[in-house]
């Protein structure tokens, strides 16, 4: 299932995670936002959540965490392990691409 | 091996008019989508100027209906990107995707259309989503209160410039001509915003920031006196036109002086009898959705008609 995150859930949801967290930063207005949106839900089906937890931040609704992370082109999409950054993806891609560069999460 | 009868390349309004029009003539088309499914619509807004659409349509929605229109007549649809594409010695086409099955088809319709440009510099793709942006209308948030430069001199440059001043405390143009080639009214308003200042004759060379992992300004150079100098910016985008998909034919299809595929004057019909192509990828003029919907129906009906000989 498809987590929701905000700046106010960020930390204890995110951040303080055992697992890794996939954060999808998007936007309503951003056409390739759009396109990524059911990709990254069918992901978070596929994906066994005790691997990889998957959720998304509206970046309209949250101003805080997208800034302090230097979010500056939607869609981004970053990969938390332990409270840190491990990974970040930038712009479309196929689902195929996207899988494999999460691989390494997967295992 | 079973020998399909129509492959297509590509998934935007080319490549489904195509499939719709092959599909509905019995010829069972095999639609590949490649590596950015729906093309460059997907990263438009709204769509005000195809027909049959009154109020407007956004670009996702607008391939979503088309492609679901192409699936509706027994279209079967590949979400693969292709490796390589080649003619046999029996006149048939041999299609690779980067995974799954080879096929072979006797005629294939190339709807790879056309991409945006880049400056083509290091610092550009270092800097990607630091600052550099391929997407005004999705970036343009993130600019509030700061200063960007956008490169180009056409349509598409005059409007990012527009667009970005509801965010950005100032824009600057960097032209590498002394004139703009953008429609009269584009240039208009772009040199009436008081936010919007032009620099005429000025090329980039490099976008600096990449240590610091933020665009923090440009290296320019004087296209006329070649003196350099730099501007301290936030965001960097480029608006400076696109460049056909030609690379699965690149050395064995005839391309015309702009690198777009050649064809037959009034007709979808390439160097290679069996090898049609509709779209921007052989459109430099108009590349509008509805002229590679046009050009798709051509390619479908010229593809059937060189079947039946």
């Amino acid at each position: 299932m498809e987590h929701v995150f905000t700046d106010q859930t960020f930390a204890q949801d995110v951040l303080a995670s055992t697992t890794p967290v996939f954060v999808d930063f998007w936007a309503p207005w951003c056409a390739p936002c759009l396109v990524m949106g059911p990709i990254v839900e069918e992901l978070a089906h596929e994906i066994d959540s005790a691997k990889l937890t998957i959720g998304k931040m509206n970046i309209d609704e949250n101003i805080e965490t997208p800034g302090q992370y230097r979010v500056m082109s939607i869609p981004t999409f970053i990969v938390f392990q332990g409270g840190q950054e491990v990974e970040r993806l930038v712009g479309s891609m196929s689902k195929d691409e996207m899988k494999e560069k999460l691989s390494r999460f997967l295992a | 091996m079973d020998v399909r009868n129509v492959a297509i390349i590509g998934s935007g309004p080319g490549g489904w008019t195509a499939a719709i029009y092959a599909s509905r003539a019995n010829l069972a088309p095999i639609v590949f989508e490649g590596a950015e499914p729906g093309g460059q619509l997907m990263t438009t807004t709204e769509v005000e100027n195809f027909p049959g659409f009154i109020d407007g349509i956004q670009g996702p929605e607008l391939m979503r209906v088309l492609r679901e229109q192409a699936k509706r007549f027994q279209t079967e649809v590949v979400g693969q990107r292709i490796k390589s594409l080649k003619r046999l010695d029996d006149g048939t086409f041999e299609i690779i995707p980067e995974k799954g099955e080879t096929i072979q088809a006797k005629t294939v319709i190339l709807a790879t259309g056309a991409t945006a440009r880049r400056l083509g510099l290091e610092s550009e793709k270092a800097l990607y989503g630091k600052g550099v942006s391929a997407c005004a209308t999705c970036d343009g948030f993130f600019f509030r209160n700061k200063r960007v430069i956008v490169v180009g001199g056409g349509d598409s440059a005059m409007e990012e410039a527009n667009f970005l001043t509801r965010f950005a405390s100032e824009v600057v143009i960097v032209h590498r001509k002394d004139s703009f080639k953008a429609s009269k009214i584009m240039q208009d308003r772009v040199k009436q915003n008081p936010k919007i200042r032009i620099l005429w004759n000025k090329e980039v060379t490099e976008i600096l920031g990449v240590e610091a992992g933020q665009v923090t300004g440009a290296k320019l150079r004087d296209t006329v006196s070649g003196e350099t100098s730099e501007e301290a910016i936030d965001g960097v985008f480029a608006a400076i036109g696109h460049e056909p998909s030609v690379d699965l034919v690149k050395g064995w299809v005839d391309l015309d002086e702009f690198g777009y595929i050649k064809t037959t004057p009034g007709t979808t019909q390439t160097s290679v009898p069996g090898l049609f192509a509709c779209g921007d990828v052989q459109d430099r003029l108009y590349r509008q959705a509805i002229t590679a919907a046009g050009t798709g129906c051509m390619a479908a009906l010229e593809a059937e008609r060189f079947l039946a000989h």
